[in-house]
């Protein structure tokens, strides 16, 4: 297991990025399962850093692990902010019109359907939101 | 990111070079955006463009909206990692785009 803390700043997104991109090319992660997973943490860390504290600033840690027989990655984000459940969200209208069309609630979905589980827990005052990706 | 913006008569085309993420979504639209006034044809040159979250789709819905109301707008040289979100969400539907 490695982890990560830093600021929960959206500049820190590509700080998390990097420490998880290198973890991947370690497992020889294919380059699909990679830009999904860069998707998702951008949908996640983002969300946290612009919604766990606001206004104040906090940390958010990002775990990494790795599951063997078959290959999957898990990837745990944890913060102090205020409980937030973004799987509480309900599902966009992904064939909805243009004018209809709400974005809210598009980056989870986005997550949901690429990951291969989402599972969200509040616990000891901590959102813990974790994500996992089969690469075999 | 990178972006080059080249108007012809009423045709902008933008050149984006890079993501378009929570981080850079942001620049894309104010790089974008003030400049479609008069515009009747946008193309947006995906070539150069690796991935696209939420963020990016939110300023690609938005400009799909005005551009719809004066003209038309399209994508184009869309890579694979793009579509991908596209279908995902449900833009192959609304956007206009051409892969590579």
């Amino acid at each position: 297991m490695k982890q990560l803390t830093v600021e929960a700043a959206v500049e820190n997104i590509e700080t998390v990025t990097a420490f998880v991109a290198e973890e991947l090319e370690k497992l020889n992660c294919p380059m699909k399962a990679e830009t999904q997973i860069t998707i998702a943490i951008d949908e996640l860390f983002g969300n946290i850093a612009r919604y766990a504290y606001y206004p104040e600033i906090g940390q958010a840690t990002v775990r990494f692990d790795v599951e063997k027989n078959p290959l999957a990655v898990i990837i745990t984000f944890i913060d102090n902010g205020i409980p937030f459940n973004p799987l509480d969200r309900a599902e966009p209208d992904t064939h909805a019109s243009a004018e209809d069309r709400q974005i809210g609630g598009l980056g989870i979905y986005l997550v949901k359907k690429t990951m291969n589980l989402v599972e969200y827990e509040y616990k000891d005052g901590q959102n813990i939101l974790k994500i996992k990706k089969n690469l075999a | 990111m990178n972006i080059k913006r080249t108007k012809s008569n009423d045709t902008l085309t933008v050149v984006i070079n890079g993501r378009i993420d929570t981080a850079t979504a942001p620049d894309f639209e104010a790089n974008v955006k003030p400049y479609i006034d008069g515009v009747a044809h946008l193309i947006l040159d995906f070539k150069d463009v690796n991935y696209v979250s939420s963020a990016g789709l939110r300023v690609l819905l938005s400009l799909h909206k005005i551009m719809m109301k004066q003209g038309d707008m399209k994508l184009v040289n869309v890579g694979e990692a793009v579509v991908d979100v596209f279908e995902v969400t449900g833009f192959d539907e609304i956007l206009d785009y051409e892969c590579c």
